[in-house]
């Protein structure tokens, strides 16, 4: 079993690149697809052994990630972002006009080899969607009449960078900027202040700003940054969470295209302050379209003496970026995973303590920070920590980047100080009619007309960004199902209640879709949650449930309408179980059939 | 129990629990008699806590007994009818996942699943089965596997990693498609450097890694689960160590 010379000569260089280290699978997996579009077994072995890792490590970092294929998958592969935002805006027709344009059965590649379409998970492009992947870059507000063309440059066989620009184009669409969005950038400027405050001048501003992480859950960052600070071991890491894979959300893509600088120098600050020497940014895959423009823009930042040896003109201060992709992961958001990811694994999460502060990347300390929290980062280093906690709530401090989406006049950006009403939102966004919203996607909290009164706030309706609306016209079952689907395709599969739990809540999802779901399968979905939630290993499985329990609690005509009238229906069908049956003995006439009586 | 100061105890449903500095939870209390429902802990190898049958309320918090630590005063909720409920249903997830028929189990009775389900009596699996098609590897000439019947607690690759030093299994894929896959060029058991000696082939706690060529040389009813519940064999599930022979095997070779 051995690769051909060609397929060799084309990955060598990749290794090469990458120095045959085995903590950089992931990233050269990635590299590898991209020139020969998938890894078989053969090539998985071939890796395996150019790298001096076991052939099982290669196949379980491969067969994790959803934009790794073992099987040829064709030489344009088409992925539909399939988030609820993306349904709303028809992509199922979309998808079936592409599939039947191509003569393609989802997921199954065309029969030369040239094609293939599936679905997959959203691609945070939901202010301008349906969206779509072509081999992983990003293409935009799709319509009919783009699916034809982009089936005329496949059959034609055009590559992908010969496509028109327009396709590939995506807005900022920044709709409310405040301190963040709407203050310029000057380069340079938040690292020098820093390094005037001091190390321990800049920790104690952190300290005063009472700064949280934006990623969702909240943690102050000031006390993860002493945290690493203070753990003894060496090399110390920082690293940016841009793996933006929360449902609905698309602020760090937004802040990566066009407010880089800040991310960036917010890295630098955290090295500065920690002692870190080295850094990450996680990039989701989705957003491989960022690569290019990122990396010209360190290499921009070490020219000007704002990453490399001595920056700012202070001996020893040594810090330096790369850039890791992601490849299809959502639970690689969560940060232990994303650490796993970061060392080429498949990305579970690890048991918890210890932290990364104390040991992360390789067994170091680590700061994982999220994209939007590193921005902050460089506001208080400028302006100072009083200055910053001045803004907001007691409790939330600063301002807050919604990504608003789904049934308004003007999705995209809208930055508010914290503690702004879900009222609000919506009246700026142009969305009239809204019965419910869905704050923090799919694993956040769904919030009826009732509750447009609370607050955006950590200690009220927290938020890692995603604000997806939905009017008076949509199925809030139907919300919650897609969520469902989400969660069954991303859990990793580490722990039994999400592993199991969520494909159990998506077929009773199923099951009620398809009206003959009970009152039964409507109390299943809740014993479930009160599995799933209190016994996860990590946030995903806990917030698994979350939207299906709240639609069931607040939008339960939804359920209820589609409830057939009898007290249980087995899942179970005894006659689509016989087809296997049916097949082998060649029979098909009516005797070989039970009937609906039977 | 005089002995025993809060410094070094904390409690189990009311009962103190002495432990040492650096022991889990499960740790302490398997030491100290007192039984947690456990499937993907082993003594011999690091904790793990991916199968949440040990999850218990640690001072209003769950958390997984066999990777937190325990420390002094901690208040533990783990006999409780809430959290057996809980286990019940974990155990009905395991059973609808993958393809367990006990009656046709050569490890039926030595199997820690089933004597899981017995003891928190499980009387059905609830869940619709997802009667999933998962291979059998026959190729190796003393162990054959059975992917039908793993539960994904990653003991074999544990125990491979850690005691044998050879990596024979990995866990692969994501998600309810997650699988234990072997580590050889061609994925086969038989062309992997596993051998029968090996901590790996004794430790999986169901009927997924089988030596071959010794099927029923004990009697289904003198298992090791046949005898008592599991609950009350606290003893053997803290102080067992790997290799463990399997009951018959002595005898074969």
């Amino acid at each position: 079993m051995s690769v051909s010379a060609e397929i060799s000569s084309l990955i060598e260089p990749i290794l090469q690149r990458h120095a045959w280290r085995p903590d950089r699978l992931v990233q050269i997996l990635r590299e590898v697809q991209e020139a020969v579009d998938f890894i078989s077994d053969e090539t998985a072995a071939h890796l395996a052994e150019a790298l001096k890792i076991p052939y099982a490590q290669v196949h379980s970092t491969r067969d994790f990630y959803a934009f790794f294929y073992r099987e040829n998958r064709g030489r344009y592969r088409v992925l539909f972002s399939d988030n609820i935002t993306d349904r709303m805006a028809g992509n199922q027709a979309l998808f079936e006009h592409m599939a039947k344009r191509l003569k393609l059965e989802r997921g199954k590649v065309s029969d030369d080899g040239l094609v293939s379409i599936d679905y997959c998970s959203c691609t945070g492009m939901c202010d301008q969607g349906p969206a779509i992947l072509v081999n992983n870059r990003a293409i935009t507000r799709m319509t009919l009449r783009r699916v034809d063309e982009i089936c005329d440059l496949i059959r034609g066989q055009v590559p992908l960078d010969k496509w028109p620009a327009e396709f590939f184009r995506v807005d900022d669409n920044i709709r409310r900027a405040d301190m963040l969005l709407g203050t310029p950038h000057e380069p340079g400027k938040a690292v020098r202040a820093a390094i005037a405050r001091g190390r321990d001048g800049m920790l104690a501003e952190m300290k005063l700003s009472n700064l949280r992480g934006r990623g969702g859950a909240g943690f102050t960052t000031a006390v993860k940054w002493e945290a690493c600070r203070n753990a003894p071991a060496t090399p110390r890491y920082i690293v940016c969470n841009a793996d933006e894979g929360e449902p609905g959300t698309f602020k760090d893509r937004v802040l990566l295209q066009s407010y880089a600088g800040r991310v960036f120098e917010g890295m630098v600050i955290a090295a500065w302050t920690v002692g870190a020497s080295h850094g990450f940014l996680y990039l989701r895959g989705e957003y491989l379209y960022l690569l290019q423009p990122l990396e010209a823009y360190l290499a921009g930042m070490r020219a000007a003496g704002l990453l490399g040896r001595d920056i700012g003109g202070v001996a020893g201060f040594d810090f330096d970026i790369e850039i890791h992709l992601g490849a299809g992961a959502y639970i690689c958001g969560e940060e232990t995973a994303l650490i796993e990811s970061l060392e080429g694994k498949a990305g579970r999460p690890r048991v918890r303590p210890p932290f990364p502060v104390t040991s992360g990347y390789m067994g170091k300390p680590t700061v994982v920070n999220n994209v939007e929290t590193l921005c902050k980062v460089t506001e208080i280093a400028i302006n100072g920590g009083a200055w910053y906690e001045a803004i907001g709530t007691k409790q939330s401090t600063g301002t807050k980047i919604l990504s608003v989406a789904g049934d308004c006049a003007r999705p995209g950006l809208y930055e508010y100080a914290f503690g702004v009403r879900i009222a609000q939102v919506l009246e700026d966004c142009g969305a009239q009619e809204a019965i419910a919203v869905q704050v923090s996607g799919a694993s956040g909290v769904c919030l009826s007309e009732r509750e447009f009164g609370r607050r955006i706030a950590f200690e009220d309706v927290p938020t890692a960004g995603s604000f997806m609306i939905f009017g008076k016209q949509r199925d809030l079952f139907e919300v919650a199902r897609n969520f469902a689907h989400f969660f069954a395709h991303e859990s990793c599969g580490f722990c039994t209640p999400c592993r199991v739990g969520t494909v159990l809540m998506k077929e009773i999802m199923d099951k009620i879709a398809e009206g003959r779901g009970t009152q039964y399968e409507m109390n299943e979905l809740l014993r479930l949650q009160q599995v799933l939630k209190p016994g996860s290993h990590c946030g995903l499985g806990q917030t698994a449930g979350n939207a299906v329990a709240d639609t069931v609690q607040k939008f339960r005509p939804a359920y209820e309408r589609r409830l057939a009238e009898t007290d249980f229906v087995p899942a179970f069908d005894l006659d689509a179980a016989l087809s296997r049956a049916r097949e082998l003995a060649g029979r098909d006439d009516a005797a070989a059939h039970l009937g609906e009586e039977a | 129990m005089s002995e025993t100061s809060n410094a070094n105890s904390f409690s189990i449903d009311g009962q103190r629990i002495p432990f040492t500095p650096g022991q889990t939870i499960l740790q302490a209390a398997l030491a100290a008699g007192v039984y947690i429902p456990h499937l993907c802990h082993h003594p011999d190898l690091k904790p793990h806590g991916s199968c949440k049958l040990c999850t218990v309320i640690v001072n209003g918090r769950n958390g997984s007994a066999c990777t937190q630590m325990a420390m002094p005063g901690i208040e533990v909720e783990n006999n409780s009818p809430t959290l057996n409920d809980r286990r019940r249903v974990l155990l009905q997830m395991l059973f609808v996942e993958g393809n367990h028929f006990c009656p046709g189990c050569e490890k039926s009775g030595n199997c820690q699943l089933q004597a899981l389900a017995y003891d928190l009596e499980m009387l059905a699996p609830h869940f619709r089965h997802a009667y999933p098609v998962r291979p059998i590897d026959t190729t190796h000439p003393d162990v054959w596997l059975d992917l039908n019947r793993c539960i994904m607690c990653e003991l074999c690759v544990r125990a491979s990693r850690d005691i044998d030093g050879k990596n024979v299994f990995a866990l692969a894929g994501r998600g309810v498609d997650s699988h234990i896959v072997v580590n050889s060029p061609s994925g086969r058991l038989g062309d992997s450097a596993l051998s029968i000696d090996d901590a790996a082939v004794h430790v999986c706690p169901v009927g997924a890694i089988m030596v071959k060529r010794v099927g029923y040389a004990v009697p289904i009813g003198e298992r090791q689960f046949d005898e008592q519940p599991i609950s009350r064999q606290v003893d053997y599930l803290a102080a067992r160590h790997i290799p463990i022979v399997p009951v018959a095997a002595t005898e074969e070779r």
